[in-house]
């Protein structure tokens, strides 16, 4: 069976590859398109470690067959930060210490970037409840939640 | 030595020298990695708990196409179960049983072969035409299970007390007459428990990538805690010798003790040897459940006696901890660990190291402390109930301090617990009201715990760049932001800016012998070697500088960042930056740069006092951490932030542990739920914000008074929450997790 | 090296031809957030992968006339909560989709996907029923409707036939003084698959209950119409006797196992706690619907 050709557009960018039909996005993404930012915990769609956007929904990329992002538009960490000027989740992250091993933090960055974009002025509940499918076993959550309340805090002063 | 104070980095919350590819998915774990002409491993795995392996035929799985190498136990270093042949703590007769089954599968998971080919399907497919003759033993996994008369005897040649057993070892700690206190007290409490086996729940499945060319030199590239373990260990099990293997270490994501052993490496070598091609193995995360080492699951027996007035007499603990597969279940942490905090006359703590058909159990976070821990915080809890005192008031009584000879032996010197109590006494949450639970009955707890910590063996170096900056090399992988606490230290010593110093972590070829990254060492022994090694080079730019200006080295003192006349008397010259030695290097005698290599000693145990509130949803049984505050003595905050990040981990474990983590078996003796839907960590949405109170008691034996830090949160949390639901429902929980339909059936037994 | 096929129709006709052709080893992708996962651990080996998105019918969310809606099979829990007018009308079933797995789940999962998919503990299957809602599927043979209710034939399966495709839930206008709600145990807040899940449709007037429909999940071979305990709702003021008697109805109606979720004590016992639980949020959620 030969491999099937996907065109799609990540993080603003045209880009094609070969891919198995079996294969899922995750696979694609590591593999022939050498954007390993998205991370392989389970491949179950329990851990977010691989979670990345879809036509600006989040979504786990391992929970999608790669052959799916024929035409459509995806978001990975990769694209997060624009050349060296890091997001503010980004940066706020690092000076915050949300992150020990930084295995989950992918997955973390782009599930509270489609929160921050969605929900401008999420409640630490708000946050904890989005972020339940993005699992962490080094910081006990409780700077990550922090950053993400303080950058979001930060973005809305920024606005006005 | 001088404990530094006054510092300009030293307890500075810097942003991390590996941070920005961390939040960039940059960073490059082993997973990511990728050479020119890699190939694809996979494992083939008992389906069985315990089977006699009589034949294996891997002829179909060689002529699949596709396929580049196959491995059996044949290819593995044989060690003979007769000679003990050890590496740190791990017997190498267990380990190469445990990478691939020898004699026997002893757990359903249990590799018995393994390919490599040019893509994973074909590597899997192959897996599937090998061909393995079991003759099926019957099997045991519970330790009541393993210690019945007529259980399955895993080894024959494991012998107990004169006949064959299922108790590989026994460890006993004794101080004073424990029959002799018991008498003395006026009040006496025994009490049973049982913990189920955890896992470590790293969120990164093991992964290496490795090269072997015709001539054995050997490329390891893998997510591990110590690569110069991975170098020792590969070279034990394939027989290439250590000089011809470079381990390099991935970045990590996240390990816990998990990754203190091999699991892939060996196999990856023997198959990237045969075929001639990089191998890249990647565990699925069901293969980390069901195959890599989890924590034991225990028995506990802890009886403790008091007088009226809360003095300690006499306290006995007896821990069974499951082994799995091989030996070696960390019995030394649950018998010296959980009386540790107290000052007791008469002491009694008995370890028995279990075997039983599951995977190996590997080192998690303190091993065995925790499990000891929660029966005898519980037992202290009861006791405090039973004397009428408050249960913090009973350990300030009986608490340790220096001049205490422990239970597990040493007389403590300085140490911080009684800080600990006090900080927990005077912290807010001690006293805050408990508040309304809308129907929910709320609860809250107390527990603390001790942990040995190591030192150990560590080399840095530290080298200075042509153009005035530092590089600084060190041997261990870092698992919780050591990097940035040693970019503080060199940074403060040699009283430059933070950004100037860059700290790498060196690979088995680059950075002398350093011990694996555990025991809560990272950054007491790094520390310890960066100082020398930056003590030396600061010695060297004196001498420079003296060189210069035609004086003494003695009358040049080293003073933010720059030589300077040590006195008035020493002359008058204008100070020389790191920058201008650095530039004036050559022609002053060649490279400005140090190593050190020592055996570091001096490690102090660490305590912590943890405080814990729950609320109670009573009719489902569901217990919710509300409030949680750790105070643990961490001696000295080199980074803050990554002390409350590894204080806050460690709780986050312990709630997990405590409320809904456990290893479940079907009938079939294998784990029913190996994935993270059913095995089930904290999410996001269960915790409350973690409070962490880090209190400063430096060590005297450490330049910057370091202790460990990364190990201690973990001991005290089951017995902090168990207490908390104690204090919620007046019922008391021998048993974890505490989980909703555990807690539903002890709320109905008592009605 | 793999058999499978990929095919993404852009008409209901063209999707009906390929999975009847493709027979037992044709699926349905819609979000694949169970397909994609059987297929990594083995259970599930495809043939043919028929992937729905691209079809209109399926992704649509309509208004119906007389003041129903009709959901389209794939649509996302993510889309369905961004509809201005649905999480009004049944913030029950609303609530039910959007407790499928995790944020990312929910950018993909269906209810189409969650009732096919045939797990007897899929959390959006207890609010379709309370909520009555009646399903449209279409195969070789033609088009068809079914009670949502009907629809799951025990642990991964469904009455559906050969060859027939779930295209759209109808769920139907509500009279004022409605409310729905669906509540589940799990052990942690999130992330969990239901250890019991319940839904409760009804109608007030006048405080008394009118109308009323139990789902109940996770406690049977198929998710449940539990018509007794329906029964001892309605006539009802929802006082405690009232509830104790649909609480004990659900607990009849019972028939788990001891699995690694749940015992068969404790499932029962909860079944019964989260009758009163749901349906007194439902009938809060009636109250405030009186004047519509």
């Amino acid at each position: 069976m030969a491999k099937l050709h996907v065109s799609t557009t990540i993080n603003g960018e045209p880009m094609e590859f070969l891919c198995e039909p079996n294969d899922t996005m995750l696979d694609a993404l590591r593999g022939p398109l050498g954007l390993t930012g998205s991370k392989e915990g389970c491949s179950s769609g329990d851990c977010g470690a691989c979670s990345i956007t879809l036509n600006e929904r989040l979504v786990c990329s391992c929970l999608m067959l790669a052959a799916e992002a024929e035409g459509q538009d995806l978001g990975t960490i990769e694209g997060m930060a624009q050349g060296e000027k890091l997001h503010p989740l980004q940066q706020k992250f690092l000076e915050m210490a949300a992150l020990q091993c930084g295995i989950c933090t992918s997955g973390m960055l782009v599930a509270s970037d489609a929160l921050l974009r969605k929900n401008p002025r999420p409640s630490e509940e708000e946050v904890r409840f989005w972020l339940a499918g993005n699992l962490c076993r080094c910081t006990g959550y409780d700077k990550i939640v922090r950053a993400v309340l303080e950058t979001a805090a930060e973005m809305r002063e920024a606005a006005q | 030595m001088n404990i530094v104070t006054n510092n300009k980095w030293i307890g500075q919350r810097t942003i991390r020298p590996d941070g920005v590819d961390k939040v960039t998915g940059r960073a490059a774990f082993a997973a990511d990695t990728v050479m020119p002409g890699m190939i694809w491993g996979k494992v083939l795995r008992s389906p069985y708990p315990h089977a006699r392996i009589r034949s294996i035929d891997t002829s179909k799985a060689e002529a699949l196409a596709g396929v580049k190498a196959v491995v059996t136990s044949r290819d593995v270093v044989d060690f003979p179960v007769d000679k003990s042949v050890m590496l740190g703590i791990q017997d190498m007769r267990w380990m190469c049983r445990n990478v691939m089954a020898r004699e026997k599968a002893l757990f359903p998971g249990h590799p018995v072969a393994a390919v490599a080919a040019t893509s994973e399907a074909i590597a899997a497919k192959a897996c599937e035409l090998i061909e393995v003759d079991y003759e099926v033993l019957p099997w045991a996994i519970e330790i009541d299970d393993a210690l019945k008369p007529d259980a399955p005897i895993l080894h024959e040649f494991n012998m107990f007390e004169g006949k064959p057993s299922n108790i590989a070892g026994k460890l006993e700690i004794k101080k004073g007459d424990v029959a002799q206190g018991f008498k003395e007290a006026d009040i006496v409490i025994e009490r049973s428990f049982t913990t189920r086996p955890v896992h470590q729940g790293y969120i990164e499945p093991h992964a290496c990538l490795v090269s072997v060319a015709a001539d054995n030199k050997t490329t390891i590239w893998s997510s591990s805690q110590g690569q110069f373990m991975v170098r020792a260990m590969t070279a034990h099990l394939t027989g290439i010798p250590q000089s011809d293997i470079r381990a390099i270490p991935a970045e990590i994501g996240g390990g816990f003790g998990g990754k203190t052993i091999v699991y892939l490496e060996p196999l990856a070598t023997l198959l990237a040897k045969k075929s001639g091609r990089p191998v890249k193995m990647v565990m699925t995360r069901e293969e980390v459940m069901r195959a890599t080492g989890p924590t034991s699951g225990s028995k506990s027996t802890v009886k403790i006696g008091a007088k009226k007035d809360g003095t300690i007499v006499a306290a006995q603990g007896t821990f069974y901890l499951q082994a799995g597969a091989l030996p070696g279940s960390p019995i030394r942490g649950a018998v010296g660990c959980s009386f540790s905090p107290y000052d007791i006359p008469n002491v009694r703590s008995v370890g028995y190291d279990v075997l039983s058909n599951r995977s190996k159990v590997a080192a998690y976070r303190a091993p065995g402390a925790p499990i000891g821990a929660f029966a005898v915080e519980c037992v202290l809890d009861e006791l405090a109930e039973a004397l009428k005192m408050d249960p913090l008031e009973l350990r300030l009584k009986n608490a340790a301090k220096q001049g205490t000879k422990a239970a597990h032996g040493p007389v403590y010197p300085r140490i911080g617990y009684i800080e600990t109590l006090e900080a927990a006494k005077a912290h807010p949450h001690y006293t805050a009201p408990l508040g309304n639970g809308e129907g929910k009955p709320r609860g809250r707890g107390m527990a603390s715990g001790f942990w040995f910590n190591a030192g150990g063996e560590s080399s840095a170096q530290v080298n200075i760049t042509e153009d005035g900056n530092v590089v600084v090399t060190t041997g261990h992988p870092d698992i919780g932001g050591s990097r940035a606490a040693i970019a503080n230290i060199c940074a403060e010593l040699l009283g430059i800016d933070y950004r100037r110093v860059s700290v790498l972590i060196g690979d088995t070829a680059s950075v002398g012998f350093s011990n694996l990254t555990g025991g809560s060492r990272v950054l007491f022994a790094s520390a310890m070697v960066v100082t020398q090694s930056t003590e030396k080079v600061i010695t060297t730019l004196r001498e420079r500088a003296a060189k210069i200006w035609e004086i003494d080295p003695d009358a040049v003192k080293w003073e933010n960042g720059a030589a300077h006349p040590a006195s008035p008397n020493a002359g008058q010259f204008e100070p020389l930056t790191l920058a201008e030695l650095a530039a004036k290097a050559p022609q002053m005698g060649g490279p400005i740069g140090a190593g050190v290599q020592l055996n570091t000693e001096g490690a102090e145990g660490g305590f912590g006092t943890h405080v814990c509130d729950v609320e109670v949803d009573v009719e489902l049984g569901i217990v919710r951490v509300i409030r949680y505050t750790a105070v643990q003595d961490v001696g000295r905050a080199i980074h803050p932030s990554y002390v409350e990040g590894q204080m806050q981990g460690g709780v986050a474990q312990g709630i997990g542990w405590a409320l809904n983590e456990e290893y479940i078996y079907n009938k079939d003796g294998k784990v029913d739920n190996p994935g993270f839907l059913d095995y089930r960590m904290p999410v996001c949405s269960d915790l409350p914000m973690l409070d962490a109170v880090m209190v400063e008691v430096p060590n005297p034996k450490h330049p910057q008074g370091v202790k460990g830090v990364g190990e201690v949160p973990l001991v005290p949390v089951m017995a902090a929450v168990a207490n908390a639901v104690h204090n919620a429902l007046g019922k008391r929980f021998y048993s974890l997790p505490m989980s909703p339909p555990k807690v539903t059936e002890v709320l109905e037994a008592a009605e | 090296m793999t058999e499978l096929r990929y095919f993404a129709p852009r008409t209901l006709d063209e999707a009906i031809g390929a999975f009847a052709a493709g027979g037992s080893a044709a699926r349905i992708l819609a979000g694949g957030t169970d397909l994609l996962v059987q297929m990594r651990s083995g259970a599930v080996k495809p043939g043919l992968i028929v992937d729905i998105k691209k079809i209109a019918e399926m992704t649509a969310i309509e208004e119906t006339a007389d003041g129903g809606f009709r959901i389209g099979a794939a649509v996302t829990g993510a889309v369905l909560a961004e509809h201005p007018r649905f999480g009004k009308v049944w913030p029950g079933v609303l609530e039910a989709v959007n407790l499928i797995g995790s944020k990312q789940v929910q950018g993909r999962a269906s209810a189409g996907g969650n009732l096919c998919n045939g797990s007897p503990a899929g959390d959006s299957v207890p609010a379709m029923i309370a909520a009555g809602a009646v399903v449209t599927v279409q195969g070789p043979n033609g088009r068809r409707e079914m009670r949502v209710e009907e629809v799951p034939a025990g642990p991964g399966r469904t009455k559906l036939k050969p060859g027939e495709i779930l295209l759209s839930f109808t769920l139907p206008p509500r009279p004022p003084g409605s409310g729905d709600a669906y509540l589940r145990m799990i052990p942690r807040t999130e992330m969990d698959i239901a250890v019991v899940g319940l839904g409760v449709g009804l109608t007030l007037k006048d405080g008394v209950c009118t109308a009323a429909r139990v789902g109940l999940g996770a406690v049977a071979p198929t998710a449940l119409l539990v018509e007794p305990a329906a029964q001892a709702l309605i006539g009802s003021k929802l006082d405690d006797a009232a509830l104790e008697k649909a609480a004990a109805a659900c607990r009849a109606a019972c028939r788990p196992i001891d699995d690694k979720r749940g015992t068969i004590v404790y499932r029962t016992k909860v079944a019964g706690v989260l009758l009163k639980r749901t349906a007194r949020v439902a009938a809060e959620r009636a109250l405030q619907n009186r004047g519509n």
